[in-house]
């Protein structure tokens, strides 16, 4: 019975989206330049950061709260970001970012060890809402070059700049 | 039985000329465009609907009248990356993309530097790596040559010369042989960037003492201390002298002053004195019998 009801509940979370599948995550470390190796460890970190940037980024957008990106983000990136949630804000406009695939692939691990750079060819949704009335979804297909800071105890996500494929 | 099929057909074909007619009516959007840059959208159709321009990067919208192009001036988009562009109107959306570039010239540097203190004729000791950036703050990703540039105090230039790959550059190189401060420098275009890197002396080399009775006590004394490179060790390095002699040893600890450490040790029959500094050890000298 209790697991029926369980059946049922994810059913009915599934169905109404509160649950957003988690996206496919592929990584490649064979294209790494520069002369500091990248640790499992370190790798395992900067990836799990960066797809959190990409939770933070959505829920920012989606709530028009520039203040949920200070976890994930920092510098330009962040400035960038928070200048859009405010141009949407302004507009009356609401997005949401859903993304599906990351292929992932290091780039540079710059020798000092304050940054990784990665490319990660990444598959999403652009939800558009006016005044809350869905407008649009669209699904997109882009390059984004990213460079990523260590900060206290977590990499942040420095640049993050779709680039012609 | 044949009318059915007729209508079929001639459904089908009304269907396939009304799809070429939506596809000859989609957004006409340029591919890409530099940041910053002047541009227009074509909005296909009659009436009024809104043009959403969507990216990370910026959202913008405008209520435009179809039939005619909608532009955009010089700055509307500066922000590098992959936007939608939205078309809504009452008979529904139409979609398309386009890619911002980042400007070709280089405007600015993130320059990391390390270390920013290190002894000198260190091999690959000095590190450099630069993001390379345009006017709005975008990664340049298309290779670009940056120059790396590290003076000696005497003068001497080490250059090397390396393209960007995905908008980043690195070098490493050698501390030089003489003290002093370096200028390290990398350089983009018309853009540069320094960082001052100190190299101080490297551990003594050669180190060696004499001794000179004096009264009761033997007067132990270095020669001045200098490094593989020839340059002074700074004051204030410790120096260990040690003597040791049948039924014991004793230890002194005397830091360099005007390159040379001195000390007054008693001298007993058969005693040995080295010297020693950091991991470099020097000669020694046996006294008495």
């Amino acid at each position: 019975m209790l697991r029926q009801s369980a059946l049922v509940c994810a059913s009915i979370l599934l169905a109404t989206g509160m649950v957003s599948a988690q996206p496919e995550v592929t990584v490649d470390t064979s294209q790494l330049k520069g002369p500091r190796p990248l640790e499992d460890q370190t790798k395992a970190a900067a990836i799990r950061d960066y797809l959190q940037s990409w939770q933070g980024m959505n829920e920012a957008f989606e709530q028009d709260q520039p203040n949920l990106l200070d976890e994930d983000f920092i510098g330009t990136a962040k400035d960038n970001l928070a200048d859009a949630i405010d141009e949407q804000a302004k507009a009356g406009v609401q997005t949401r970012y859903q993304d599906r695939v990351h292929h992932i692939q290091f780039l540079f691990y710059s020798p000092e060890g304050l940054s990784i750079e990665l490319i990660d060819d990444a598959e999403y949704d652009v939800q558009v809402l006016d005044h809350d009335k869905p407008v649009s979804t669209v699904p997109v297909s882009a390059r984004y070059i990213v460079v990523l800071t260590p900060a206290e105890v977590r990499w942040k996500v420095r640049v993050m700049q779709a680039d012609s494929k | 039985m044949k009318p059915t099929l007729t209508f079929l057909l001639l459904g089908l074909v009304l269907a396939v000329m009304q799809a070429a007619r939506a596809q000859d009516e989609t957004l006409n959007v340029p591919k890409s465009i530099e940041a910053g840059r002047a541009f227009s959208i074509q909005n296909p159709g009659s009436g009024e609907a809104i043009l959403y321009i969507v990216g990370p990067g910026q959202v913008l919208k405008r209520t435009v009248q179809l039939g005619t192009s909608t532009s955009f001036p010089a700055g509307s988009v500066c922000n590098a990356g992959h936007y939608v562009v939205i078309l809504a109107q009452a008979s529904g959306t139409t979609a398309q993309s386009f890619d911002v570039t980042p400007a070709n010239a280089p405007a600015s540097l993130s320059f990391f530097a390390k270390p920013s203190r290190l002894p000198v004729g260190l091999h690959d000791g000095i590190t450099g790596a630069v993001y390379v950036f345009d006017v709005y703050h975008n990664l340049i990703a298309a290779p670009t040559p940056v120059s790396f540039e590290l003076s000696s105090p005497s003068g001497a230039v080490q250059r090397q010369l390396v393209s960007t790959h995905g908008g980043a550059a690195w070098t490493e190189m050698d501390s030089t042989s003489q003290q002093g401060s370096s200028k390290f420098v990398a350089r983009a275009g018309d853009v540069s960037s320094a960082r001052i890197i100190s190299q101080v002396p490297g551990d003594p080399c050669d180190l060696k003492i004499s001794a000179q009775p004096s009264g009761k006590e033997l007067d132990l004394q270095t020669a001045p201390v200098r490094d593989c490179s020839g340059n002074a060790v700074p004051d204030g390095t410790i120096v260990t002298f040690t003597e040791t002699y049948p039924g014991g040893q004793s230890t002194v600890d005397v830091p360099l002053k005007r390159d040379i450490a001195e000390v007054k040790m008693p001298p007993h029959d058969g005693a040995t004195f080295t010297v020693a500094s950091g991991v470099v050890l020097g000669n020694q000298i046996r006294w008495g019998k």
